[in-house]
């Protein structure tokens, strides 16, 4: 069987979407679109170029004069209105939305500044001057643990936060008596699913009742607003948060908004009057919120035939700078399902989180999973062929066996329904593996690099809201209470014309959940699509909500809709015994069906919809005895099988578990070493499917995400703690030029466990495809130790390894690093000048000769002799800021040679350099011959290396020619200028 | 153009969606800002505001142009579309639009108004485009929901039926 029956109803058909008439149109309402008091102002946010350093010193005396400016908030300011964020895990440690006395990562933010608009914020945001002094930045997670690593949270007196160890079975005597032990270490890199829309938070505060209104649109889990009140210092009942109507996408990431709801609402509390907020693009990458990073080290037992009797994991797990709520749940999510599709009965599992100088990590789709399956089914293949096994064969001798559902997993998962090796074997049929087999055989015959790879995935989906305090030890977890359960809640609504409206706290980022529920709703009461209205709009202080409210874990198939359904039944029910009353029939003869109630076996015996469901409000006292209101119903549901942790830490982590297998073909270009994917086929077992066209869709979506995460994108950090990818020129979205059409199958089996049979579908290609690829790259090459992502410099580095075999990528600096890790610029140039030695010397020494030839100086102050502090503009790419600097002049020979070094700073970045320069006397004049070193770090740093390296050589040109000129009509620069020149004649081009 | 001050704003008069307006900006405002903040029509959308995701994307003169990248003084005296021109009636939808509903090429429909502009702009200048060119136009935007292919199906149905529409007897 291939898909349900949808037996003529409105569930399971593809039917149009009602969103999409207003967003077709351009009549969505998105945050940034929302109406808001003419008295709104802008915030924008000073944030921290630098990795790690301590604040000296803030100045925000120039900001605070400039016309337009309500407010300027340090972290001192926000930490006096507010509380440090709770933390996830017992240590001694604070978590704020802004920092105080030091920074940790670059974006943090550093100040406030709340404006009449946007344009004016940003320009105090230049004048505001902050004194750093620079720290070692960790960010390789290992290092962190070193003994002699700089530590980020000095109270804390060490970068790991929280350890834990765990065992299911007996896994020491398993490995001990194996036949063979197998064993892969992985690293995993950080990336994140990016939504279009970015963050954005309209924030108000009355003084007189010390209350907080915020409009912002988060995600979910709404266990964050308990998160924001307790901050915030406020009871949750003065904390109203509430969401636009629609979002531009999330993916788990604006569950991440939260620590701008603290400072946009501390912010409009200091200004007196509402703030608003919209994040920006390279905000958004550098500083919004990260999957972890991982390091993974996964062990297996084996017996000959290659089946699996234990595994023993060993993960460190980085979190970036501060252990944001709800993390360390990344780490946690898979915990019931840590052995995959696989019945394995002994686990081993060893956790660590650590805290390094990168952006703090957060929900992002796939959450756990692309972490935890690259590590298992990379291992699943190797164990294949070390024991000289056929990878299908290894996969299938160790599935969870079609009969044996609910499965109990060794950690305590329960597998609510499944048939693997039905789904498995459909796959390979219907997605014609022979065919692909006989493709790879030809290619390879040829001499090109073909590989077939393959993963095996269990999907969860809802997510127990216990599932986190794994993270506790037992006794801990006795002392807080137990915690457990996942509350979905869905309200019905009749008005008094009979109509019918649904609400639900669900949070939709773009998935159609309205259309769903209208079709869900609409269904049970024998209503066409169009007459059932649908609100998801959740606003705290109005609406039914819970701590699992919102949209995250693939909780809406599952439990949202099946609690809409719960309710559209309850008031069904009512109806009827009104309807019957009126037909002079029993209940039990009562039909619903097109915008009538009937009599089953007499249809004719009907009454309107309409009538009968009006008739709570206008004549209550003609109810039959004993039925209640058809007004409103609200239905809160949460599962019974999602129990608390066991003392043993078992857990069941998720309600449901939908099964995928991946079948992926790749060719990789011997030339180039660029892969490209030939064919993929994607095996879905969501459960009952809802609604085809979105189960589809949602399939695409993560798929088209995951090929990003494979090939293209990564958050990518220098060894100083400098963001590398800050624009999407950088940061690598595939295009529909980079996005290959999956072949998608389904194979429904429904959940024993939710009320319409479904299951989580969109996380899980974000969880498959990354190692399906890796797997099918490692067959194409015969290297083992992958890594994301798979872009071409890196693929070529494997193919020419022997004869290059030191370049084996193993750090992550797509550009040349200096000893610090940053960017590293260096280069030489001349310039012959008709004017004599002295003078030029003296030119050299002179501000106001510095000021005329610095690019984009504004002022240049002699603080002595050998020191000089400048201010200058300078535009990079689309990153245009105003930079301090300060030289000095050293090693002088007067008037053949000077060392200038100095280092400048600003909002947008830090640069540090050296250059000498000599002067030479020629039968012309003088020859001026430099060399510079300069390493830049900072928000510069992330903009794309090629152009940064070029703007530093115009930059640097630019002052030696002007030099040349002021001396008195420049000769042509000499040969080494040569690339330099062509630049500039670029720019002025252009400019 | 006149010499203008930097901290003053000046006006700016244009044909928006088929009508002549006046509005006031600052030198250094993007034409995204006015369209959306000054004027109110919020369905052009911004993700980047570096020229890269195509969500701004709106038309000029009919050719498609990033509305981030364009300073709201660029476009004096110019015709200027946007996404709320596309239908021809308040409760109707263009036949690019109705296939995009129809084929589900949209989720959060964050990219979908720069996306429908440059498509719009396409099958106007290229009635005969096929799938190849719907995916060069394509290219310069990014959809972070749906993966692209349903976008792709609907632009080439909506191509199809307009080509029907055009040459009758074909
Ligand atoms: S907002 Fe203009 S291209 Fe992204
Ligand atoms: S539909 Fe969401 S970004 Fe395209």
């Amino acid at each position: 069987m291939t898909r349900l029956e949808t037996a003529g109803g409105l569930v399971g058909r593809t039917v149009e979407r009602v969103e999409d008439a207003g967003l077709l149109t351009g009549r969505g309402r998105y945050i940034d679109d929302l109406p808001v008091r003419r008295d709104t102002a802008h915030l924008a946010i000073l944030r921290s170029p630098h990795g790690h350093a301590e604040i000296r010193a803030i100045d925000t005396t120039a900001a605070r004069a400039l016309p337009g400016i309500f407010a300027v908030l340090t972290g001192e300011d926000v930490a006096r209105l507010t509380r440090s964020m709770t933390v996830g895990v017992k240590a001694n440690v604070e978590c704020w939305p802004i920092a105080r006395d030091r920074v940790r990562y670059v974006g943090e933010p550093v100040a406030l500044v709340v404006a009449e608009n946007r344009y004016v914020a940003e320009d105090a945001l230049d004048l505001i001057e902050v004194e750093y002094e620079r720290l070692i930045a960790i960010v390789d997670p290992e290092k962190a643990l070193a003994a002699d690593a700089p530590v980020l949270h000095p109270s804390l007196g060490t970068n790991l936060i929280n350890e834990r160890s765990f065992r299911y079975g007996d896994p020491e005597a398993a490995l001990a008596t194996a036949d063979h032990r197998i064993s892969i270490r992985i690293a995993y890199p950080r990336n994140s699913c990016t939504p279009i829309e970015t963050y954005g938070v309209i924030a108000e505060y009355d003084p007189g009742e010390d209350a907080y209104d915020v409009t912002a649109n988060f995600q979910g889990p709404f266990s964050i607003h308990a998160v924001i009140s307790r901050a915030l210092n406020v009871p949750g009942n003065r904390m109203r948060l509430r969401t636009p109507p629609d979002s531009g996408g999330s993916f788990g990431i604006k569950q991440g908004v939260f620590p701008y709801v603290i400072l946009a609402a501390v912010a409009a509390r200091v200004a007196g009057r509402p703030v608003k907020w919209i994040e920006d693009r390279l905000e958004h990458l550098t500083a919004s919120v990260s999957a972890t990073n991982r390091v993974t080290t996964l062990e297996a037992a084996v017996a000959a035939d290659g089946r699996i009797t234990a595994l023993s994991w060993d993960q460190l797990e980085d979190c970036g700078a501060h252990l944001r709520a709800p993390e360390p749940a990344t780490l946690y999510r898979m915990h019931g399902n840590m052995t995959g599709a696989y019945a394995i009965e002994n686990v081993a599992i060893r956790n660590r989180v650590v805290l390094t100088n990168k952006t703090p990590t957060g929900l992002n789709r796939g959450f756990g999973g692309p972490q935890v399956y690259f590590a298992l089914e990379r291992l699943v293949h190797k164990i294949a062929d070390e024991l000289g096994l056929d990878r299908l064969a290894v996969i299938r001798r160790n599935l969870v066996p079609a009969g044996a559902f609910p499965y109990r997993t060794a950690t305590g998962g329960l597998l609510d329904s499944g048939d693997y090796q039905t789904a498995i074997d459909r796959a390979c049929a219907e997605g014609g593996l022979e065919a692909l087999k006989l493709r790879r055989d030809s290619a390879r015959a040829e001499g090109r690099l073909y590989g077939i790879g393959y993963a095996t995935v269990v999907e969860p989906s809802v997510s127990n809201m216990g599932y986190i305090t794994t993270v506790l030890a037992p006794e801990e977890r006795a002392k807080a209470g137990p915690k457990n359960g996942a509350q979905s809640v869905a309200t019905v609504a009749i008005d008094p014309l009979g109509s019918v409206t649904v609400k639900v706290a669900s949070v939709p980022q773009g998935q159609g959940h309205r259309t769903v529920l209208a079709q869900v709703v609409a269904e049970r009461l024998g209503l066409p699509l169009e007459a059932v209205c649908v609100n998801t709009e959740l606003d705290t202080a109005r609406d039914a909500w819970s701590i699992a409210s919102g949209n995250y874990a693939s909780r809406f198939a599952a439990a949202v809709a099946g609690a809409a359904s719960l309710a559209a039944d309850r008031i069904r029910e009512r109806l009827a015994a009104i309807a019957a009353a009126q037909l002079n029939v029993t209940a039990d003869r009562i039909d619903f069906g097109a915008g009538k109630l009937f009599d089953r076996d007499n249809p004719d015996n009907a009454i309107s919809f309409g009538r009968v469901a009006a008739a709570s409000h206008w004549a209550p006292g003609t109810l039959p005895d004993g039925t209640g209101q058809t007004i409103r119903e609200t239905v809160f549901w949460t599962p019974e099988q999602l129990e608390a942790p066991t003392a043993a830490d078992g857990i069941n982590s998720s309600l449901c578990h939908g099964f995928i297998f991946d079948i992926c073909g790749v060719e990789i270009d011997r030339a180039t070493g660029q892969v490209r994917i030939d064919r993929y086929v994607t095996m879905h077992d969501c459960g009952r499917i809802l609604h085809p066209g979105m189960v589809d869709g949602q399939v695409r979506g993560g798929f088209a995400q995951a090929v990003g995460a494979a090939l293209y994108e990564e958050y990518a950090y220098g060894n100083d703690g400098s963001f590398l990818t800050g624009t999407l020129a950088d940061y690598l979205i595939p295009t529909v030029m980079e996005t290959p059409e999956p072949l998608i199958l389904h194979h429904e089996t429904p959940s024993p466990f939710t009320p319409l049979g479904a299951k989580g579908v969109g996380e899980g290609n974000c969880m498959s495809t990354p190692v399906s690829i890796a797997n099918a790259v490692a067959d194409a090459l015969g290297v083992e130790d992958i890594r994301l992502p798979l872009s071409p410099s890196r693929v070529s580095a494997w193919l020419y390894a022997e004869e290059r075999p030191s370049s084996k990528p193993r750090d992550v600096a797509p550009v040349a690093t200096g000893a610090s890790g940053e960017r590293l610029l260096t280069g030489a140039g001349s310039a012959d000048v008709v004017a004599t030695r002295e003078s030029v010397w003296t030119m050299l020494l002179d501000p106001n000769t510095l000021k005329a030839i610095i690019p984009g100086a504004h002022e240049v102050r002699k603080v002595s002799d050998t020191h000089f502090r400048a201010e200058v503009t300078l535009g990079i790419g689309p990153v245009k800021g105003r930079y301090r600097a300060d030289i000095r002049l050293s090693d002088m020979v007067a008037p053949e040679a000077v060392t200038l070094s100095g280092g400048t700073e600003g909002a947008l970045g830090s640069g540090r350099g050296t250059g000498r320069v000599t002067l030479t006397e020629t039968a012309t004049g003088t020859r001026i011959d430099y060399r510079y070193e300069a390493a830049i770090g900072g928000k510069v740093a992330s903009v794309g290396g090629r152009l940064l390296d070029g703007a530093a050589r115009v930059v640097i040109g630019q002052f030696f020619q002007a030099l040349a000129r002021h001396a008195g009509g420049g000769g042509p620069p000499s040969a080494a200028a040569g690339f330099t020149q062509r630049l500039l004649s670029l720019f002025r081009r252009r400019g | 153009m006149p010499r203008m001050n930097a901290a003053q704003r000046h006006g700016v008069e244009f044909t928006l969606n088929g009508r002549k307006v006046r509005a006031e900006a600052e030198n250094r405002m993007l034409l995204s800002d006015l369209l959306r903040h000054e004027i109110g029509l919020t369905g052009t959308h911004v993700g980047c505001e570096h020229g890269v995701c195509g969500a701004c994307t709106v038309q000029i003169d009919g050719k498609p142009a990033r509305a981030c990248l364009t300073l709201a003084q660029q476009v004096r005296g110019s015709d200027v579309r946007t996404v709320e021109a596309l239908a021809p009636g308040p409760a109707e939808l263009s036949p690019l639009q109705a296939a995009f509903r129809r084929h589900h090429g949209l989720q959060c429909g964050f990219c979908t108004p720069g996306i429908l502009m440059s498509l719009d702009a396409l099958l106007r200048e290229r009635p005969e485009a096929g799938r190849e060119d719907i995916r060069e136009h394509l290219s310069g935007h990014l959809c972070r929901c749906t993966g692209y292919a349903t976008i792709v199906e609907a632009a080439l149905a909506a191509a199809e039926e307009q080509w029907k529409e055009e040459t009758p007897n074909a």
